[in-house]
């Protein structure tokens, strides 16, 4: 899938094979022609993708072909064992967890997961959990806690299921009840945003002593059409509403809401899989380092102190 | 017959001249009862008539649970900043002059100490007209300061909620403040000290989703609304018209997830013997 913002660079790279192509059947030499296109097409790439606006950040987040929890799952480990269930009413697809070694720590590796055809999608509820993925969640954190494993959330979610057994089965109560037991994990708690981190949703399983957020992705309190629906009441302020509530790693970054990015490659997560997961990993492992190092008391007291300081308010 | 002619069609006055009922000496519920307002104010804002629960805020709530309405007000110096600069079709500065000027409030929630009945009572509670009760900054600090006076002192705290959910126009702060005033309870529920929550009518969104469902006591008034995603959504989402009673106090007890339903004429007494049997 070519954004719409991608279309002069997608032009470009066609014209390239279409040169490479008359070059081979005419057994013609274009070497120095396609060098010059190939260094064209370079510049344009760093040209986009160094000046988005955040709503492009934002389609970048949701590309079809962005790697899922899954895909960064199976690059980071070899030995995932997926664990099911929240032992109280049923297994949530859209939220998926389990044990897995990264060069040699075993991590607890939580997070919503998404799909890449109509039927994945579907199956997953396009990676929108249910009250029983929010409990299957703490579940997982409460035995990684019991045998001192790390936890890693990865977090990509348009937001909490919005349906009529979510709200019987208690969305809310779940979301709130995660918050609160996340303050009280007695092991370090590292959480990626690996794409779409939309509000309560997302928070549900990101209370992390370090929160990140990959390059093109997006973490606010309402998504930039819901936020343009209500406030402009209509669909078509997208664009401002981006811009208005400042969603991407650099804004959360800035306002101190989050401890990091981790980067992409140009052109987006997608472009190259393994290097995108080999980011996550360098900066999973080195955060765990520090964080190994700290006595349990100091772990928890830094992690509520980093979040109840966040807020921006005068005192008149 | 011209002069039954509209010759200007609808509603043309802006929003911001609309001019709210003044407080007469009249008020219809919403079955159609007349009711005075001088009795309202005699029976906790509950209609005799139909046991209807009239909307107030804080100031109503401190003059029912506090002991003759003496408190002493915390953190009564907190406003809203702008951190974001957010512009929607207005700009989130004006709103907030606009709403203190309309309220006479400094945010969408007040916190206060007092006696109840003799007992010590902190009380945060939230003010739906001042931008729909919606948690910003300032909502989740006062919260967060009124927990930690709470712990401090070992008294038993009472958070009212009335919100449509996170205030849009602190966008990523305000979502903070789910996970912040979350990290106080826990340490409040780590000391042992009791935590009501009551929810009114309307509690959603990122306030439901947090300190709202968090109490040792969940509890609501008849017939409020209570939900994560609003009604709207849901039935958008689902394509489909919701149940009866969806989302009201009852139907959210009857799935387990309230302590009790408790009418606001009794309100003050229900929590006094409930504190009282805790000590």
């Amino acid at each position: 899938m070519i954004l719409d913002f991608e279309k002069p660079i997608a032009d470009l790279e066609a014209k390239l094979v279409e040169m490479k192509e008359l070059a081979a059947n005419n057994q013609m030499d274009f070497s120095g022609a396609v060098v010059a296109l190939e260094n064209k097409i370079q510049q344009l790439k760093i040209d986009t993708y160094s000046n988005l606006t955040r709503w492009q950040r934002v389609q970048l987040s949701r590309h079809p072909q962005r790697p899922y929890t899954l895909d960064y799952i199976h690059r980071l480990t070899s030995d995932f064992i997926e664990l099911h269930g929240d032992r109280q009413f049923g297994d949530d697809k859209a939220m998926i967890g389990g044990l897995g070694t990264i060069e040699g720590q075993t991590f607890m590796i939580i997070g919503q997961q998404k799909g890449h055809n109509t039927k994945e999608r579907q199956l997953r509820n396009f990676g929108m959990a249910n009250p029983e993925g929010y409990r299957k969640a703490l579940r997982l954190m409460k035995i990684a806690e019991k045998y001192k494993k790390p936890i890693l959330t990865l977090i990509d979610t348009p937001g909490a299921f919005p349906g009529i057994e979510a709200e019987q089965r208690g969305q809310a109560e779940a979301i709130a009840h995660n918050l609160k037991e996340m303050f009280r994990i007695k092991v370090p708690i590292i959480c990626v945003i690996i794409g779409e981190g939309a509000s309560g949703g997302a928070i549900g399983i990101g209370i992390g002593d370090k929160v990140f957020m990959l390059e093109n992705t997006w973490y606010s309190v309402i998504s930039p059409e819901s936020c343009s629906s209500i406030l402009w009441r209509s669909w078509n302020y997208k664009e401002q509403a981006a811009e208005a509530l400042r969603p991407t790693a650099k804004d959360m970054l800035e306002a101190q809401l989050i401890d990091g990015i981790i980067s992409e490659p140009l052109g987006g997560a997608h472009t190259d899989p393994d290097k995108s997961a080999e980011e996550v990993k360098k900066a999973v492992l080195k955060t765990y380092q520090e964080l190994a190092g700290l006595p349990v008391e100091r772990l928890m007291s830094n992690r509520i102190d980093k979040f109840s300081k966040m807020g921006v308010f005068q005192e008149i | 017959m011209s002069w039954f002619k509209r010759t200007q069609k609808g509603i043309t006055t802006p929003t911001e001249e609309k001019k709210d009922t003044p407080d007469g000496l009249w008020f219809k519920t919403p079955s159609g009862k007349i009711v005075l307002t001088r009795d309202l104010r005699n029976h906790a804002y509950v209609s005799q008539e139909d046991g209807y629960h009239v909307k107030i805020g804080s100031a109503e709530y401190f003059e029912i649970l506090f002991d003759n309405n003496e408190f002493e007000e915390l953190d009564a110096n907190l406003q809203s900043a702008d951190p974001l600069q957010f512009t929607d079709t207005k700009n989130y500065a004006s709103r907030l002059k606009a709403s203190q000027a309309k309220t006479n409030l400094k945010d969408a929630i007040r916190t206060a100490y007092g006696k109840m009945n003799g007992l010590d009572l902190v009380v945060a509670c939230m003010d739906f007209d001042f931008i729909g009760g919606s948690m910003g900054s300032v909502v989740g600090e006062k919260i967060a300061r009124a927990i930690d006076f709470a712990r401090i002192n070992r008294y038993p705290l009472l958070i009212i909620s009335r919100s449509g959910g996170a205030r849009m126009m602190e966008a990523g702060y305000s979502l903070m403040q789910m996970a912040k005033t979350s990290a106080r309870l826990a340490l409040l529920d780590d000391a042992g000290i009791p935590y009501i929550s009551l929810m009114t009518d309307p509690t959603t969104g990122g306030v439901t989703a947090s300190y709202a469902m968090l109490g040792d006591f969940n509890i609501a008034e008849p017939e409020a609304l209570i939900g994560f995603a609003g009604p709207r959504v849901i039935r958008e989402t689902m394509g489909r018209d919701l149940p009866e009673g969806f989302q009201t106090a009852e139907f959210v007890q009857e799935h387990g997830f309230l302590d009790f339903i408790v009418d606001r004429r009794i309100l003050k007494n229900r929590l006094s013997t409930l504190l009282k049997m805790l000590k």
